[in-house]
């Protein structure tokens, strides 16, 4: 079918003139015909046209590198691209764009507003707040990051094999999941974290992966399950194609998507979770800085001093929409037909 | 007649129906293919009709491998290839190759056209040098009449014929001797299906191909096939060249098939006999005893429930065209398809694009 908003006639050939004689052998008979009139009607649906779209025409491409040209292309991936790369930069050297230290604080400020040199203002300790927010990315970004690769590996991994192969072990992994579904969030972390001395972020990602990976998992075998049903799965196992390839190749492709947009919105949870942990003081404990520990003590405070909660949440809330973003264009991406 | 390229013997497929959530017990099978037996030639072409669920499908899926058969053997050039496993299989597998019914859900929505040509050769790379590969799947989009450029595109891209060219093209791309086609044409428009008939004729001649055509649209079956075998809950009922079992049917179930075909003529269609039969088709869990057809059909007599028929040239035919096999214990020759001009294939598939 042709694209409405493409004018040009049926044999209009965006990318320039093509060597039709040389390549097609013309000269069969009518199906052959036939079939290119047929085809014609699609041309103007090619859409990697323009100069420079990814070099010579004769190139083989595959799903990944025209999703990568999709995606340099689309302004959403670029801008939460963008978003996230600066907040990796700052949680890995934040003393680039903050001179102070966020565990220097001066009770005499508490609670004030912005000041020079201090412009998002001092929180109840009379630390500085924009110090702080940008220091808490690092232990915020680090959980959120690191539980939602855990959780997604682990679970992807487990629950597309259970999907794709079955029996018992499938039947197995669908009731230790259960189990763990079980396991109340706030309680499960109070008696686990409770017993870690550890103060560093490690314990927290662990315990969310934990948590985590049984959502993942039912997920990937759902869309599993529905993917190796297809007859291009069954096509593939004729040619002789082994496990690994049918799995690789034609299911994972065509499973990935639900577990992508699963994951995006889980890791703005899991955030919010190392917030709630560190709020009951199992999670994250000071001197290390997180958004978390911030916007648990600025809760209280909200009405003396919003400003000691609106950064550090609407930091977090940029750093969960950036993630979602960027999931949702991953997703379209790995898509032929929204392209 | 030579030695067929592919023999099929007592092919049983039963699909096990269990009870019980931790413990399975079965209960009983689903016969969906008992005891079919047929052999294909060489260069030939061999229908297999029959309507839903009478395991024509399953058929074709043991045949490739796609199934273990619970019993019985398939032989290809005399060895059976039923029960291979690993490297042998597939060996096998590059000889025996299928073209699946639905175009818009066998080609994978993810990979290019290039790469779904391609991937028999990533398979079974000794077939192409690496090197070569790019140029043999753009000769094959050429082959099927696609335009060799479309190697980068998506399926989605392309309509329900085209895809199906493009699954075809797979399908060849190993360069087998025998393809089995599951119902390749059922999915598409009914001048698409005469274009896509006819290229499956032309690649026949060019590339000496054997076919087993499955289909339930009889008038294509015939186009396309030099013999056919009528399927009937799990069983073959009849088989034999075009010629006689359109003309010269003796089986009652291919009768009453051949008498629901349309007539195009209004004229013929005014003269000509119906036979209607009555009630469903058995559950294949629990057929009936001795003839399977006898449920639905005029002639049973208490010996049609004692006695399977065998599927054997009637006794009461010595010669002639209705001399060919049919199960069936009262078989007799019935005209059912008023008159077809000698050249004539039924149907859509007489639009010849050429």
């Amino acid at each position: 079918m042709p694209d409405p908003e493409r004018p040009e006639p049926a044999g209009y050939d965006p990318v320039g003139p093509r060597p039709k004689e040389a390549v097609s052998p013309t000269g069969q008979g009518g199906p052959m015909d036939l079939a290119l009139d047929e085809a014609e009607s699609v041309e103007g649906i090619e859409k990697t046209a323009g100069p420079g779209a990814g070099g010579p025409r004769e190139r083989p491409r595959s799903l990944w590198s025209d999703a990568w040209h999709q995606l340099r292309r689309n302004p959403v991936f670029v801008i939460s691209a963008a978003l996230i790369l600066f907040l990796v930069v700052i949680s890995i050297w934040p003393q680039l764009i903050a001179s102070g230290d966020p565990l220097q604080c001066d009770l005499a400020k508490s609670q004030q507003g912005s000041a020079p040199g201090h412009p998002f203002g001092y929180d109840t300790q009379g630390c500085d707040v924009y110090t702080r927010t940008v220091y808490g990315a690092r232990a915020s970004i680090t959980v959120g990051v690191c539980a939602t690769l855990g959780a997604a590996l682990l679970g992807s991994a487990l629950g597309g094999l259970a999907g794709f192969f079955g029996g018992w072990g499938d039947s197995l992994l669908s009731r230790v999941a259960d189990i763990f579904f079980g396991i109340p969030v706030v309680l499960g972390g109070l008696v686990f974290l409770s017993v870690v001395t550890s103060t560093t972020v490690w314990p927290v990602v662990g315990f969310i992966v934990l948590l985590g990976w049984p959502q993942i998992a039912r997920i990937a075998r759902g869309s599993v399950i529905t993917a190796k049903q297809n007859d291009y799965v069954q096509a593939a196992r004729a040619l002789g194609a082994g496990n690994a390839r049918m799995l690789l190749r034609h299911v994972a492709p065509n499973a990935v998507a639900p577990v992508i947009v699963v994951a995006t919105i889980a890791l703005g949870t899991y955030i919010a979770l190392e917030a709630t942990l560190s709020f009951l003081g199992v999670g994250l404990r000071p001197p290390t800085v997180s958004w978390g520990i911030d916007i648990s003590n600025a809760a209280s405070q909200i009405r003396n001093a919003p400003h000691m909660l609106l950064w550090p949440a609407g930091a977090l809330s940029i750093t969960v929409l950036a993630f979602i973003m960027l999931g949702d264009a991953v997703r379209d991406a790995l898509d032929p037909k929204l392209r | 007649m030579a030695e067929p390229l592919l023999e099929v013997k007592d092919l049983v497929k039963h699909y096990p129906l269990t009870q019980g959530i931790l413990f399975r017990k079965q209960v009983g099978a689903v016969k969906a293919v008992d005891g079919v037996s047929f052999g294909l030639h060489a260069g030939e072409t061999l229908g297999i009709v029959g309507e839903s669920g009478c395991g024509k499908s399953t058929v074709a899926r043991m045949l490739v491998n796609l199934e273990r058969p619970t019993a019985g053997s398939i032989a290809y050039k005399g060895e059976d290839i039923s029960r291979l496993s690993g490297r042998a299989l597939k060996a096998v597998r590059r000889n025996i190759q299928m073209v699946f019914q639905d175009p818009y859900t066998s080609l994978n929505p993810r990979m290019t056209v290039g790469d779904i040509i391609g991937e028999p050769y990533e398979i079974h790379p000794e077939v192409a040098p690496k090197g070569d590969r790019r140029r043999r799947v753009q000769e094959l989009l050429d082959v099927v009449g696609l335009n060799p450029e479309y190697i980068n595109r998506y399926p989605h891209q392309f309509s329900g014929g085209q895809r199906q060219r493009i699954g075809i093209a797979r399908g060849l791309a190993l360069q087998p001797e025998i393809i089995v086609a599951d119902e390749p044409v059922s999915a598409l428009d009914v001048s698409v299906q005469a274009q896509v008939v006819n290229l499956l004729e032309k690649l026949q001649d060019e590339f000496d191909l054997s076919y087993v055509f499955i289909a339930h649209d009889l008038s294509i079956v015939r186009h396309i096939s030099d013999r056919v075998g009528v399927m009937y809950l799990g069983r073959v009922v009849e088989i034999g060249t075009d010629t006689e079992i359109y003309e010269h049917p003796t089986h009652p179930y291919t009768q009453a098939l051949l008498s629901a075909v349309p007539v195009p003529d209004p004229q013929a269609r005014a003269h000509r006999e119906r036979i209607i039969l009555s009630g469903d088709v058995p559950s294949p869990a629990d057929p009936p005893s001795g003839c399977r057809f006898r449920t639905r059909c005029w002639k049973a007599r208490d010996r049609c429930a004692a006695e399977v028929p065998l599927l054997a040239v009637p006794e009461v035919f010595p010669s002639g065209p209705a001399a060919h096999p049919s199960a069936c214990h009262f078989a007799a020759e019935k005209r059912v398809v008023p008159h077809v001009p000698p050249e004539g294939p039924g149907g859509g598939a007489e639009q010849d694009t050429d």
